[in-house]
């Protein structure tokens, strides 16, 4: 998952959530970070992990989100955004979802439209659901097994309906034999063989390979139902077919959008859902600013992008009305990485300079600090997928003795290298991200200590599949250090490890294994991950490929990245789920007020 | 109007107020005087032209000694110094940015690299880029413009329309799209070698034609003087009136366009740093920081305020200085 796409999830936040309370102890400057009044906001990081104001949440009224960039498509099937995918609740349903509550709880899958979790048969290939009975569409029509699949079909689809996941694609018909919805040649459009629908309540999906993640990919809303006859292709954007407790009344791109309750949407049908508010505002911001302080005025109750505050807004926050401020781990990891093919780092021991080179607070604070930032990144697995250590695993001292560089180890490794007088390279960096610039120049400064003379490469950041994603690109241009960020989709070392570390998955465009490796043990761990089925097993592998990564060299960690949101004083039974990557789960937010 | 009766401004006449001085000097022997040293007996008396030399001097001397002076205060422009940086915001520990006996102007918020030190290497790239794409805005202007006056017809002609063209066309588009394309190493230079030498090009090339204009029109009033017809019927080649005739009585409205160029092209170099296609980091840039200090206009007003002082003062001196150059130069001249 690139960057602007924030998704993913975390599942071990205990630490973290430790660290945080460190923090406040020592960083904390005023500001009420008690449990909070009635009417006022809940505290500092009072919905981090945990639910706040639960009991507080009423029937009715109108929640206003407010968003500095829209989604890049509200179509179940197109969307990539984390925030879109969190926001696609409001108004699709899938078989299973994730469970509405806080931190790592949150990540776990729960039955939605089907009856149960799948009956899991044929040694992982075979997942069988049953489909609840009362559930329906937005003009009372029920959804049918039948509705499940034609949704689903709609990822094959890439040609119209490009951009979002393909993991579904992926596992079910990896070697694409099926043409697509739109190309099915079948009188029903149902012809993908993968799936079956014995009767409208009844779906079978047969795997050619079993994966240990397919419920996961299932819980994205890349699954939801969608119906034939509404299904408008590339305009469904605009207003999908709802099958959730709200429909869309109007949207106009890049401006506004308002749900408004769906009334064919029976509570007893939806185990899942409180639907507190009566309407769902969402008004679209060109300047992040702006937004933060219509935020602070209390105009808007929350970011839809939950990305956190911009730097200017924060900081008023931070001193004048922390108790709205939430602190939550992102599930990124901020980090540079070390493409083979450039030299000199096809030598590990170069490689190994520049991390113990580099100034790693200075790193942290470049990125925001360890509030806004987060904490200083040890190894290469976010603490949200199971396996993770955390700052416990720190081959590189990174966070230890080497937090502010290790000039006389760095130049150590360079005599190993073959280059004790250092050498030249390229950091390439995107121009669109201020903080990623500001690494960068961070990165130059102090490896200029140790001899390494590092010139910055800022390229256009909107074309950074092509240019950094591009092998033969990055040797052309000598790209020996990139600076990138890379989050779960799905809370598992094959979510957020396979396109990264997998040899298969190195490409001639739009790479993102741009260390280029190419290790066999490596390889082999992540086909052993996705035959075994035992969840204490996954994660020792989960954190063997972790080991394995590090002891590469390829990667300098930044920081295992934290944001701050906002939440407004209106807000009632609010927290944060792993399951979209520490922001707050939309779905089941309430208001005090039912004004 | 007649021609005759009426003296070109440019031909820079002893003013007025000299002849007035000459005559009150009486019986005294009437002395020849250079253009140059009347012009420096005015400026002389302009206070204000010349505090903005002196301006002038002092950023020159600043740019040139900017190894030496961050040495004396002992600090480097691209050192890092988290010490000085609150974690939590990111901004300078301490009021005002973080002034202190050791930071004279603060330091940068998120790096703590000092603001005085950058501030003195950035005034080298303003300088350079003000000053060289200036001088090629001169070299070009002048030839071109005295040959369009010169010989007229189809020469003039394609000049002209050369320049409206130029005069016509978006040049910051123009520099942003061709700093993105252009490569890292070029000519020996690198990084940063290769944005100044771009800058200063670009610049300079969109300018001639101002001072083309100027020097065009004045060629075309002055071929037609006297002096230009006795020399040509003494017999002296179109080289020698160009080079020997005209050109001397062209350095007036020439110098007073160049010093007038230098300030809009600083201001320039410091817009196109701040749109992120000047120098390259770490290389200090006053429109730069200007731009990263964006972010911190709220919490961190001086890092802001810094930069922004630096680019007013040295465009400020450049123009008074140059409003005294061309009101020395060419006091019968309109403002």
């Amino acid at each position: 998952m690139t960057t602007q796409r924030t998704s993913g999830r975390r599942k071990q936040a205990l630490a973290a959530a430790a660290v945080v309370a460190g923090l406040l102890t020592t960083a904390a400057c005023g500001g009420g970070d008690s449990d909070g009044s009635k009417n006022g906001a809940a505290g500092f990081d009072a919905a981090n992990n945990k639910v706040a104001q639960a009991s507080l949440a009423k029937k009715g009224g109108t929640l206003k989100f407010g968003g500095a960039q829209d989604a890049d498509s509200w179509d179940t099937t197109r969307g990539y955004y984390g925030f879109a995918w969190n926001f696609m609740r409001y108004y699709s349903r899938q078989l299973v979802t994730n469970k509405t509550s806080a931190g790592a709880d949150g990540a776990k899958v729960t039955p939605d439209l089907a009856t149960g979790l799948a009956k899991i048969t044929d040694g992982g290939k075979t997942y069988t659901y049953t489909l609840r009975d009362g559930v329906t569409w937005e003009d009372g029509k029920p959804i049918t097994s039948k509705d499940v699949k034609y949704g689903i079909e709609r990822v094959w689809a890439q040609d119209v309906l490009s951009g979002g996941p393909t993991y579904l694609k992926d596992f079910l018909d990896p070697d694409g034999k099926y043409q697509g919805p739109y190309k099915d040649k079948s009188a029903d459009h149902l012809g993908l063989k993968a799936i079956d629908t014995p009767d409208d309540k009844t779906i079978v999906f047969h795997l050619p390979k079993a994966n240990a993640d397919f419920e996961e990919v299932l819980a994205l809303t890349s699954a939801s139902p969608v119906r034939q006859d509404k299904d408008t292709k590339a305009k469904y954007t605009l207003h999908p077919f709802s099958s959730g407790p709200y429909k869309f009344a109007s949207y106009s791109p890049g401006k506004d959008l308002t749900l408004v309750r769906n009334d064919a949407w029976k509570q007893s049908s939806d185990p899942v859902r409180k639907a507190y508010p009566d309407k769902i505002t969402v008004k679209f911001f060109s300047n992040a600013n702006d937004l933060d302080q219509r935020l602070i005025n209390g105009d808007i109750d929350l970011d839809l992008n939950q990305t956190g505050m911009s730097p200017q807004g924060r900081t008023v926050a931070l001193k004048q009305h922390k108790g709205n401020l939430d602190n939550p781990v992102s599930g990124y990891i901020r980090y540079a990485v070390f493409p083979q093919s450039v030299k000199p780092f096809d030598n590990v021991h170069c490689r190994n300079a520049v991390i113990y080179g580099a100034d790693h607070v200075s790193l942290q604070t470049a990125r925001g600090g360890p509030v806004a930032g987060g904490d200083i990144g040890t190894n290469m697995l976010p603490p949200s997928v199971p396996g993770a250590e955390g700052q416990k695993y720190d081959p590189f001292q990174i966070a230890g003795a080497n937090k502010n560089g290790n000039a006389a180890k760095a130049k150590e490794e360079l005599k190993a290298c073959g280059k004790a007088d250092g050498f030249s390279t390229t950091i390439a960096v995107r121009n669109n991200k201020p903080v990623e610039v500001a690494t960068a120049q961070s990165l130059q400064a102090s490896l200029a200590k140790v001899g390494i003379k590092a010139e910055i490469d800022q390229y256009d950041g909107s074309q950074t599949p092509g240019i950094i994603g591009s092998p033969s690109n990055v040797k052309k241009k000598g790209y020996g250090i990139i600076i990138m960020g890379w989050g779960p989709d799905f809370p598992t070392v094959q979510g957020f490890g396979l396109p990264l570390w997998d040899s298969k998955y190195i490409s001639q465009s739009g790479n993102n294994n741009y260390a280029l490796i190419k290790d066999k043990k490596i390889d082999g761990l992540f086909d052993q991950y996705v035959n075994t089925l035992d969840a204490g097993k996954k994660t020792e592998i989960a954190t063997e490929i972790n080991h394995k990564v590090m002891e590469g060299g390829y990667y300098l960690p930044f920081t295992f990245e934290k944001f701050i949101n906002w939440r407004s004083d209106r807000l009632a039974n609010v927290y944060t789920t792993d399951a979209y990557s520490g922001m707050y789960d939309f779905v089941n937010l309430g208001l005090k007020s039912s004004k | 109007m007649t021609a005759p009766l009426h003296e070109p401004t440019a031909e820079a006449a002893p003013s007025a107020a000299d002849e007035a001085a000459v005559a009150a000097a009486g019986t005294k022997a009437v002395q020849g005087r250079s253009l140059g040293r009347i012009a420096w007996e005015r400026l002389k008396r302009d206070k204000l032209a010349l505090t903005g030399g002196i301006v002038v001097l002092l950023l020159i001397v600043v740019a040139l000694l900017a190894p030496l002076i961050t040495k004396l205060v002992g600090q480097d422009p691209n050192a890092y110094n988290e010490s000085m940086i609150d974690p939590l915001f990111g901004t300078p520990k301490g009021s005002l940015g973080g002034i202190s006996g050791d930071h004279l102007l603060g330091v940068e918020p998120v790096s703590g690299r000092d603001i005085f030190a950058r501030i003195v290497y950035g005034a080298q790239i303003s300088l350079l880029v003000g000053f060289l794409s200036a001088v090629v805005a001169v070299v070009l202007g002048t030839v071109l413009g005295i040959l369009a006056g010169f010989f007229g017809g189809w020469v003039d002609s394609v000049i002209s329309r050369v320049m409206d063209g130029l005069l016509a066309f978006p040049q910051l588009l123009f520099i942003i799209a061709l700093v993105s394309v252009m490569p890292n190493q070029m000519l020996g230079l690198s990084g940063t070698g290769v944005r100044v030498f771009v800058m200063i090009l670009v610049i300079g090339f969109f300018g001639w034609p101002y001072i083309g204009r100027v020097v065009r029109g004045q060629t075309l009033s002055l071929r037609e003087r006297e002096y230009v017809e006795a020399a040509r019927s003494l017999g002296a080649g179109q080289l020698y009136i160009l080079f020997k005739e005209l050109l001397p009585n062209l350095v007036a409205p020439i110098i007073v366009y160049s010093t007038m160029m230098i300030p809009t092209n600083i201001l320039t170099e410091a817009a196109l740093s701040f749109l992120g296609v000047g120098v390259k980091p770490p290389t200090a840039s006053w429109g730069q920081m200007l731009s990263n200090a964006i972010d911190y206009y709220d919490s961190d007003p001086m890092y802001m305020v810094v930069p922004g002082v630096a680019i007013f003062i040295t465009v400020l001196a450049f123009n008074l200085f140059g409003d005294g150059v061309r009101d020395a130069l060419d006091p019968k001249g309109s403002r």
